[in-house]
């Protein structure tokens, strides 16, 4: 997740991470973390990385930052597969969920 | 590559192909439009499956009916693979002679990962191979805050690639596969990036990490049951 500055506003932290700044902290789904911000316009990703719990990484040669991804414990969390929604090779959107009902075997390869 | 095994278990069974492409579609399209897949066959730019645990390819994730998978990322490979039977040309230099050998010494066990799954697309989760869901969940890869940080710098790596910043981009690549040295993907596509010249660049080539890590461990020896 890449933002142009080490700031952003709530509106693009929520676009970008799916998590969203309410009253009760940073909210994604069900999950609330304890968060304040005095701005809605300025929000640092270095706090919202501290909250969360994820890396940040910050590139100031070119002005960018990165939040990385949930840390600790496994990568599957629960057996549940994550709402994966990719393209195809022309760009179509598709999701996994929608092989609910049939047993599916997710592939992944490359040509490199 | 998937094809046949799909017509073999369709409508039992969907096959949904990923490609880990930090290139994009482009540099997937050639073998997508060679095996003309009539199931899903996505493109992962951004290595969104990075977060499942997948770490190499080919990787297999099983996801039951209702979503939940049944075994975690592990090799898979459809049928022998074509790089198991490479003769070694009479004219192959030292370094090519050795790089064939390695290849064909790979751990690949399509036999056995093809035979647990017609059994557990036969029989459900009564297969001694479909696992449960605590039992996927401990076997998933362990996620530490280096490897997160590894993800960050991937990410930071193909926005500066894209961007034209290639000398940038290369050092958050080299972070990435520091941070994360047992993700081949990262490795593999960062040098995809870089192009035949790579080994100039990460002063490294495949051969010369598969065999200072064992060439047993390219593909880790299936753990069916």
């Amino acid at each position: 997740m890449i933002f142009r500055s080490a700031r952003v506003s709530a509106a693009d932290l929520a676009r970008v991470t799916g998590w969203e700044l309410k009253p009760e902290g940073l909210c994604r789904m069900e999950r609330c973390v304890p968060f304040a911000s005095a701005s809605t316009d300025a929000i640092e990703l270095a706090d919202v990385a501290r909250a969360l719990g994820v890396p940040l990484v910050e590139e100031p040669r070119a002005g960018l930052s990165a939040l990385g991804p949930d840390a600790g414990g496994k990568a599957l969390a629960t057996a549940t597969l994550p709402d994966l929604e990719l393209p195809d090779v022309d760009g179509r959107p598709f999701r996994v969920s929608s092989l609910r009902g049939r047993k599916a075997l997710l592939v992944a390869w490359a040509s490199w | 590559m998937w094809q046949a095994l799909r017509a073999e278990l369709h409508p039992r069974l969907e096959v949904v192909t990923v490609a880990l492409e930090a290139r994009g579609a482009s540099a997937a399209r050639p073998w997508i439009e060679k095996a003309q897949p009539t199931h899903p066959s996505l493109i992962d730019e951004r290595h969104v499956l990075a977060a499942l645990g997948i770490v190499n390819v080919p990787s297999g994730v099983w996801i039951d009916e209702g979503g939940v998978i049944v075994r975690p990322p592990e090799t898979a490979h459809p049928r022998r693979p074509a790089f198991k039977d490479q003769t070694i040309p009479a004219d192959a230099t030292p370094r090519e002679r050795e790089r064939i050998e390695t290849v064909k010494a790979l751990n690949a066990d399509a036999e056995r990962y093809v035979a647990a799954l017609r059994d557990w697309i036969a029989v459900g989760a009564a297969s001694r191979y479909a696992l449960s869901p605590d039992e996927v969940v401990r076997r998933s890869r362990p996620r530490p805050l280096s490897e997160a940080t590894a993800a960050a710098h991937f990410a930071l790596g193909q926005r500066l690639h894209a961007s034209g910043e290639a000398a940038l981009a290369t050092e958050h690549f080299k972070e990435a596969q520091r941070l994360h040295p047992t993700s081949w993907t990262y490795r593999r596509d960062a040098w995809a990036i870089a192009g035949p010249d790579y080994a100039s660049i990460y002063g490294t080539t495949w051969l010369d990490d598969v065999k200072r890590e064992g060439v047993e461990n390219y593909y880790p020896a299936l753990e069916l049951e």
